[in-house]
């Protein structure tokens, strides 16, 4: 027969409080976790203090010439000179209002957006308005206003140009391709098959490539591309296919009883695919569309390769301005701060959004 | 009307207009490209990859000569680059990626916090950006190649890059590699034999720490017996620069860096969300079990998690891959960078090589989807 030994009574909980039994419950509980915690601890040390004593402590904040950069630090005097540069690139100074009143209508409509409720005749006016009025003001050559061509076009309003065209032009295509890969019908399917594996299984540089060098070849002569629209092009035809993924796996979340409720309700095709199923499926599909337009977000900055001046080539071309070399560091460092801002708002957005359309009654 | 409201015959319709959409299309833009080739004067067809390159290319692993050497081998270099850097960024990436993920998860505090500092910061910059920080701010910052950093005897860093000892094999060598190769048979039966012990007595073997143990134990009494078949070949101080050893330049390292750095964050994402995913029930029912606690990980959890992790993980590396191609921006000879970039500077014919480009990655990109399909079959919940 076989004997077992009484098991020692557990010790009793702690009666530590406060601090301290934090302290040991989540940073000490054994050895291995309090090495791992000086090991932290030490990572901070050696990480942490040079930072804040080169972006703070010895920093430069004041001043308008390189003379003013004295300390051992960094020196945000250069990020202040060029900060325009930064935002506007070339754009002419004396219209840089356009740029401003363009980014404040944006919010402007993005309110009236709201403002109309569920009125869909008016969302739709209120959301194609938009980019035609941002069009001409930025554009200009119309309205008496003074035209500038899009090579003076730069910075952080190239950015988030680029950016917002390849998220919003990509989003129709991607639902039909979505559609496509799911339909019936195998020559469609096949179509948009292979389209979007295509696309897929390159890098964005050789797209961009193609869209730079090859698009104009396949144009009869005299139809020019400018370079921008050529590089907003390959982004879109890029973005697409990965919108498209994205759609269909919220297509496929879908129930087949609603597909089949549609048709029992005698609903056409696209009645059933806008009214029924889309609705449904984009609300699943929220998180990955957000994550798919931060991806989007992160890559405008290869339109550099291709000889566009977006924020990342701005500061890259200005360090090696003359009368500021050197400070390359505090230009990145800018970069990706004002990166990391936007698509770490961007994600905060897409969580909000989550909680907002999650109709899960549970 | 009633035709258009027939199903079968609008299947075919929308079909056929699909078709002669598309190859009207194709038509138009074919026939406007023939006739600008013609136009621009620019030379057609495959013939380039037999001519003469005559350019040089700071990085070759393969055999490459400025002078004699073709298009065609110029391609080649660059496809070598591609893979090696994609194959060392996919391995530090996967390393980096597990610790964080795991640490994530840690029950301690500050680790798990650091952990997700790491994500969130990494994620949220392009990785563009990352690379060009690397070179141009932190590998710039190196001192000259007189004022070396030396991080051990033989371990040099400057800013012409970084240099390590180059071993030399002797005849001798081949005995450690035969005694690695007997290590690993010998673990194959050895598992074989735990395995069945187990099944009849119940008794546990520690496989894992006996095959360790085998496989570094067993080629290092060769490699002393055999009296140490391998000479260092140290790098030195030559004039200006560093000769001998191994040396990986300053836009390798960048690359690499940046690549497994970023690519890390989404392999800890995917690591993190396959171990959660696991239903706690799972864990709870192993521990009832009697499963200690590494049994409970390595029977249970793991198992599922790495079903649920190994997809978003392949695609990762699918996109370090493509993402190698932004080496362009800082020169490292890579495909993009030696072919697309160069040759067709070269050349001209932008036709031909950003498609045979686009086709490599595509080769790779399907190559890698028939992997991660092989092992989808193979992770599949067996149904009964």
């Amino acid at each position: 027969m076989a004997t077992y030994e009484l098991k020692q009574p557990r010790p009793a909980p702690s009666n530590l409080k406060g601090p301290i039994r934090w302290i040991i419950k989540n940073l000490l509980s054994t050895p291995f976790d309090a090495a791992l915690t000086l090991l932290g601890v030490a990572f901070l040390l050696w990480v942490v203090p040079p930072f804040v004593q080169w972006a703070i402590i010895d920093a430069n904040f004041v001043g308008s010439t390189k003379a003013d950069c004295t300390g051992n630090g960094a020196c945000w005097v250069f990020i202040k000179e060029k900060l325009n540069i930064f935002i506007y690139g070339f754009y002419p100074e004396s219209e840089y209002w356009r740029i401003n009143l363009s980014f404040l209508l944006f919010f402007l409509f993005g309110g009236l957006f709201k403002y109309v409720g569920n009125n869909f005749v008016q969302k739709i006016a209120i959301f194609s308005l938009y980019p035609i009025i941002a069009y001409f003001l930025i554009t200009g050559g119309s309205f008496g206003l003074d035209s500038v061509t899009t090579d003076k076009w730069g910075g952080l309003s190239l950015t988030l140009i680029v950016a917002s065209v390849g998220i919003v032009a990509a989003f129709p295509i991607g639902v039909v391709l979505a559609f496509g890969r799911q339909s019936k019908l195998p020559i469609i399917k096949n179509v948009s098959v292979v389209y979007i594996e295509f696309i897929r299984g390159v890098p964005l540089i050789s797209i961009l490539f193609m869209a730079s060098v090859i698009l104009p070849l396949f144009f009869p002569e005299g139809m020019d591309f400018d370079k921008l629209l050529r590089a907003l092009i390959g982004i879109t035809l890029f973005q697409s296919a990965y919108i498209a993924e994205v759609i269909r796996g919220g297509l496929q979340a879908i129930p087949k009883g609603q597909y089949e409720a549609a048709d029992s309700l005698g609903l056409s095709y696209w009645q059933k695919m806008i009214l029924v199923i889309l609705p449904q499926a984009l609300k699943v599909a929220i998180p990955n569309l957000v994550g798919a337009s931060i991806s989007l977000f992160k890559d405008t900055t290869l339109v550099l390769i291709i000889g566009l001046f977006d924020l990342l080539a701005m500061v890259h071309l200005t360090g090696s301005d003359a009368s500021w070399l050197g400070f390359e560091t505090e230009g990145y460092v800018f970069v990706t701060i004002v990166f990391w801002f936007f698509c770490f708002s961007l994600s905060k957005y897409g969580k909000y959004l989550e909680v907002k359309y999650n109709t899960d009654n549970r | 009307m009633g035709l258009l409201n027939n199903q079968k015959f609008r299947a075919i319709f929308f079909q056929l207009l699909t078709v002669v959409g598309l190859v009207a299309f194709l038509w138009y833009i074919t026939t406007n490209m023939f006739h600008n080739i013609e136009q621009r004067g620019i030379t057609t067809g495959f013939d380039f990859f037999e001519q003469v390159a005559g350019f040089g290319i700071s990085e070759s692993p393969i055999e490459y000569n400025d002078s004699t050497s073709t298009y065609f081998d110029a391609f080649k270099v660059g496809l070598v680059n591609t893979l090696i850097v994609s194959g060392i960024g996919i391995f530090f990436a996967s390393i980096i990626g597990l610790i964080v993920g795991v640490s994530r998860l840690s029950k301690n505090y500050l680790i798990a916090r650091l952990s997700l500092f790491y994500i969130e910061f990494f994620r949220n910059i392009p990785i563009l950006l990352q690379i060009l920080f690397w070179y141009n701010v932190v590998l710039a910052a190196l001192p000259s190649p007189r004022q070396s950093l030396k991080l051990s005897e033989n371990i040099f860093l400057n800013n012409r890059g970084f240099y390590i000892p180059k071993p030399l094999l002797e005849s001798g060598f081949v005995y450690v590699i035969v005694s690695f190769f007997i290590a690993v048979a010998a673990i194959f039966f050895l598992a074989r034999w735990a395995k069945k012990r187990f099944e009849e007595t119940g008794e546990e073997f520690p496989l894992l720490l006996t095959s360790i143990g085998l496989l570094i134990a067993l080629p290092l009494i060769t490699f002393l017996a055999s009296g140490s078949p391998i000479t260092l070949d140290n790098p030195s101080l030559r004039g200006f620069n560093f000769g001998g050893g191994m040396s990986y330049s300053p836009e390798f390292l960048a690359l690499t860096f940046a690549l497994s750095i970023y690519t890390a964050t989404y392999i800890a994402e995917a690591v993190r969300s396959g171990i959660e995913a696991v239903a706690r029930g799972q864990k709870e029912a192993a521990a009832s079990l009697g499963l200690s606690n590494y049994q409970a990980l390595k029977l249970v959890v793991l198992p599922q998690a790495i079903r649920i992790s190994i997809p978003p993980i392949i695609n990762q590396y699918l996109n370090l891959t493509k993402n190698s191609s932004l080496a362009t921006a800082i020169g490292y000879p890579e495909l993009v960078t030696v072919f697309s970039g160069t040759v067709l500077n070269q050349t001209g014919q932008a036709i031909e090589i950003i498609f045979i480009t686009m086709l490599v990655y595509l080769t790779i990109s399907l190559f890698i989807s028939l992997i991660l399909n092989i092992i989808n079959k193979k992770l599949e919940i067996k149904g009964r």
